[in-house]
């Protein structure tokens, strides 16, 4: 039997504000507990929200790179529950008018393009941590995160399988890390998704019972639970037993390596949503709109067309660079100060993405400057040292931090290509190798590249090969 | 010194004038309060140090010869569910007994900016939650004109201390006649301004859309400054408006009524209201006319859908704005609990007054999927509804007249058994915060009995000037500022 699977997502993105969605409070990742509070992100009595103006600003933006349609009247509203990481009790949201309306995003997965829909994107704020203590009867509770700006992105279940969710929220990713409207550090929870599930037989048109998905904090917990879930559900309709799939919430546990029930829907919540009394309506005219298209940042797919054109790589080298935002400006910081683009994307995509892997690091913690590289490809296309020895300098660059300069200094890398020291390195190796000098004589052209290798091992990999290989040559002529 | 029968201008211009000192001042209100509060129970919270303290600091302004701000010296009691840094805020509720809040509300920034000496926090219906101050957690206010009655509510405290002298001024909260029904029901004149026109910020929310904070004193003057020293738009509330003419009070206040227009509904003179307080508000209509004014009978037929209304927008409000009381940060915690859950829902349930627990359940059910439109929604489509009609009658007229409350203060007790009678006490104020328009409750006449009655001058928006001119110019006509509760 063939299945087919429908999968939604929904996707949380802390917008990138200097502060917090209702006070002045830092938004800035990694303080001390509590830090980051004061009485009215706290929800002390009798404390009010001031809207950042920035947040609708990121939200207006975010809707025109993914094409919807931006709703002029605005308001918040109250979304209602009881729980100790919510002060309030109530996180303020857009309940039935959302900021943004439709829009779409193009994907392409093995060649097969589509294009999947938005249903909305709206504002709210974010709740704190609750942190639990092993073997302690109390939990503590980290307030930091709390009033912290997020839009919540709505999909249409237009996915029609794991890995078109995993290119979706890929290039939505980018998209909203080249907008600047979020950094989308999905580690640090500042992109998070949820993703609905169901699977249908190929051909019908109507959607089955869906499960949600909660607790996918990276791309692989994204695919393994997806896949999973997609298992689960497949094997219940080959067996005819689909009528346990229940419209349900369940949360993905990494270290089972498993989906678990966590709440069913008669047991979801009536949120009591009502309009925010303590914030009057945003409203946004057109020149607010036009301001914010006129001022859009370079997007993945136009950056995409400009490498195309002018650095002629590889379409899937180009992928590789554009999809992932800092690496596409550390290249094109790169190639700024003068190094070949071909080159230059031989170098991040080898060595440096081997070694960023190696370290542990993210592609916005690299460690060696743009402009250091240069001069390392710079020294290389002069010759001054070999392409081995400038791989070995790259490396020590990478985890030392010193220049290239400096390390071919220490180590002595700086290739030999004075004439008159050649001559004699050249003349010292035909001496000690008079059989092979004969061969070549005799007509065994292969001869020349073991002299060849004799002379870059007398010089300790350190002779410029092209000039000795020219010199070589005059001298066998010669002889 | 005769401070409790002293105006606010008058002990500012005595501090000014060295007549005597801030000191002074604040040591005989303290007298006066150690002395008559034992039998009135208006305060909850003394702050006898942090008077003399901030009244050293104001005597020291005068010997350097600088200038007083607009309330120099004059003692104000605070309303206990408007926050002050350092000083309890209770709400007088067993949820907040212990509350010690670690920021001002902007109306207390502004009253010390105007040098104004905070002396106490006021008894109130828990979480302003009430027409009597009997819902306090803590203690039972009296009515200075007759200690078996109420002094109404919720800002009963802050009324009966301004009519006994134990303050001149003091502020309140008014979310469906919060201040002037216990105006009206002491003998003081009490004013809650224009939704807007006074920060929030630092109030603890009952219904947001209609709290509002105003000011209690015992003459129309005091009253207008008051106001011009809290008024005004505050970053730290968004629903606050600027308004250009909110300094304008004091120097026009004795404009006088003639040739202004005002409306008397029909409506708010039907049955249920009590005669003596009809033939009062008659008697001030009749001083209306005679001062030059324009009175002319209107329909306004909005009375008792206004209750319905208010009930279930408040209640809906305030079932939000009080979840956040959980027992998990601060205030009241249950003793014992076995999960999560337990400690939030014994927290509550123990926390909470009858009357609170009314009205959070009532606006949960309010806002429930299911019911939502046919409560909360129809609730909104009739307010607007009510805005509008307040609004086309100040198209032709420049005030409404109506009493404060259709019955005379009632005896402690009468009416705490029967939440809907003791609701339909707010009937002629609540329509009020619906049309977010201000209104003035002052001192008409006295019942058979010396009960004091209230007269009601709604404006409308931005129209507190106009209510102050009318207000004083019946002041001056009735002299009614001598007369005094016999402690």
């Amino acid at each position: 039997m063939d299945f087919e699977t429908i999968i939604g997502l929904e996707i949380h993105a802390e917008l990138d504000t200097k502060s917090k969605i209702f006070c002045s409070c830092s938004t800035e990742f990694g303080a001390k507990p509590n830090e980051n509070t004061c009485p009215i992100c706290l929800g002390i009595p009798g404390t009010l929200p001031v809207l950042n103006e920035e947040v609708v600003n990121l939200a207006m933006k975010a809707g025109t790179i993914l094409n919807c349609e931006i709703n002029k009247l605005n308001k918040m509203d109250r979304k209602n529950y009881f729980y100790p990481d919510l002060p309030k009790a109530y996180q303020t949201s857009q309940y039935d008018i959302p900021i943004c309306k439709g829009g779409y995003v193009d994907i392409e997965v093995e060649g097969v393009k589509r294009r999947v829909r938005l249903n909305r994107i709206h504002m709210e704020e974010d709740a704190g941590k609750l942190v639990h203590l092993e073997d302690e009867e109390s939990s503590l509770i980290d307030y930091n995160r709390v009033g912290v700006p997020l839009i919540e992105i709505v999909t249409e279940p237009d996915l029609r399988s794991v890995d078109e969710a995993i290119t979706f929220l890929r290039t939505l990713k980018a998209m909203l890390e080249y907008g600047e409207i979020s950094d989308c550090r999905m580690e640090q929870g500042s992109l998070r998704c949820d993703a609905n599930i169901s699977i249908r037989r190929m051909g019908q048109d109507t959607l089955n019972t869906r499960v949600e998905l909660k607790n996918l904090n990276s791309f692989k917990e994204l695919q393994k639970a997806l896949e999973k879930e997609e298992k689960r559900q497949k094997e219940l309709y080959t067996f005819g037993e689909e009528d346990k799939i229940k419209q349900e919430t369940r949360r993905w546990d990494s270290a089972k390596g498993k989906t678990v029930p966590m709440r069913s829907k008669e047991d979801a919540h009536d949120y009591r949503y009502f309009p925010e009394p303590d914030l009057v309506p945003i409203i946004i005219n057109d020149i607010q709109i036009q301001e914010i298209k006129q001022a859009l940042p370079e997007m993945p797919m136009e950056k995409k067309k400009r490498f195309e054109e002018l650095y002629g790589l590889k379409e899937k080298e180009i992928d590789i660079i554009i999809g992932d935002k800092a690496l596409s400006q550390y290249y094109e910081a790169l190639i700024a100060y003068g190094t070949n683009p071909k080159i230059g994307a031989n170098w991040i995509l080898g060595n440096m993405l081997k070694f960023l892997n190696e370290k542990e690091l993210e592609t916005d913690q690299i460690p060696v400057h743009p402009e250091a590289l240069y001069k390392l490809t710079e020294m290389i296309a002069a010759g001054r040292i070999s392409i081995t020895a400038g791989q070995e300098v790259f490396k020590e660059m990478f985890y030392t931090g010193k220049g290239a300069e400096e390390i071919v200094k220490i180590k002595g890398l700086d290739q030999i290509s004075d004439t008159a020291d050649l001559e004699r390195i050249i003349k010292s190796v035909l001496d000690s190798n008079p059989q092979s000098l004969s061969d070549y004589i005799a007509g065994k052209t292969q001869a020349a590249g073991f002299l060849m290798g004799q002379i870059m091992k007398a010089s300790k990999g350190k002779a410029n090969p092209q000039v000795a290989k020219s010199l070589l040559d005059e001298q066998l002529k010669q002889r | 010194m005769n401070i409790e029968k002293m105006t606010a201008q008058e002990i500012r211009g005595g501090i000014i004038e060295k007549q005597f000192t801030a000191k002074e001042v604040i040591a005989s209100y303290f007298e006066r309060i150690y002395e008559k509060d034992t039998i009135i129970d208006g305060f909850l919270t003394l702050c006898r140090e942090e008077a003399l303290t901030q009244a050293a600091g104001i005597d020291e302004k005068i010997k350097k010869g600088e200038q007083l701000g607009r309330l120099g010296g004059v003692p104000i009691a605070i309303k206990d569910n408007i926050c002050t840094n350092g000083i309890k805020t209770t709400c007088a509720s067993r949820m907040l007994h212990d509350f010690i809040p670690p920021y001002d509300a902007t109306v207390i920034k502004k009253l010390r900016e105007a040098d104004a000496i905070i002396i106490g926090k006021t008894n109130m219906d828990e979480f302003a939650m009430g027409s009597s101050t009997e819902n306090s957690a803590f203690k039972k206010t009296r009515n200075p004109w007759d200690r078996e009655r109420v002094p109404g509510g919720s800002s009963g405290g802050s009324a009966a201390v301004v009519s006994a002298g134990m303050a001149p001024i003091a502020l309140g909260s008014d979310t469906g006649g919060s201040i002037r029904q216990p105006a009206a029901f002491c003998g003081v004149v009490g004013l809650k301004p224009t939704y807007g026109l006074v920060s929030r910020f630092g109030l603890i929310a009952f219904g947001s859309s209609l709290d509002q904070i105003g000011p209690l004193s015992n003459n129309v003057k005091d009253s207008a400054l008051v106001l011009e020293a809290i008024q005004g738009e505050d970053k730290f509330d968004n629903t606050s408006v600027k308004h250009s003419i909110t300094e304008a009070y004091m120097s026009c206040i004795e404009g006088g009524v003639k040739g202004m227009r005002i409306a008397v509904p029909v409506e708010f003179f039907q049955s249920g209201l009590d005669e003596e307080i009809a033939a009062s508000i008659k008697e001030s209509i009749e001083k209306f006319k005679a001062l030059g004014a324009v009175v002319e009978d209107i329909s306004l037929p909005i009375t008792a859908e206004g209750l319905s209304a208010y009930y279930i927008i408040s209640s809906a409000e305030a079932s939000s704005n009080l979840a956040r009381f959980d027992g998990i940060r601060y205030g009241f915690r249950t003793e014992e609990f076995g999960d999560l859950d337990e400690l939030m829902e014994k927290s509550r349930s123990e926390g909470f007054g009858e009357e609170v627990k009314r009205r959070i359940m009532l606006g949960t059910y309010a806002l429930s999927s299911g019911y939502y439109d046919a409560y909360y929604n129809r609730a909104q489509k009739l307010r607007k509804k009510i805005k509008e009609q307040f609004v086309k009658v100040f198209e032709s007229y420049d005030l409404i007249l109506s009493p404060t409350s259709p019955v005379l203060p009632f005896k402690i007790g009468e009416k705490s058994s029967d939440p809907i009678e003791m609701y339909l006490a707010d009937i002629y104020t609540i329509n009020i915060n619906l049309a977010g328009i201000p209104a003035l409750s002052m001192p008409c006449g006295f019942s058979k009995t010396g009960l004091p009655i209230g007269l009601q001058i709604i404006g409308p928006h931005y129209g507190e000037d106009k209510i102050f001119k009318a207000a004083y110019a019946l002041e001056q006509e009735l002299k009614l500022i001598a007369m005094q509760p016999m402690l």
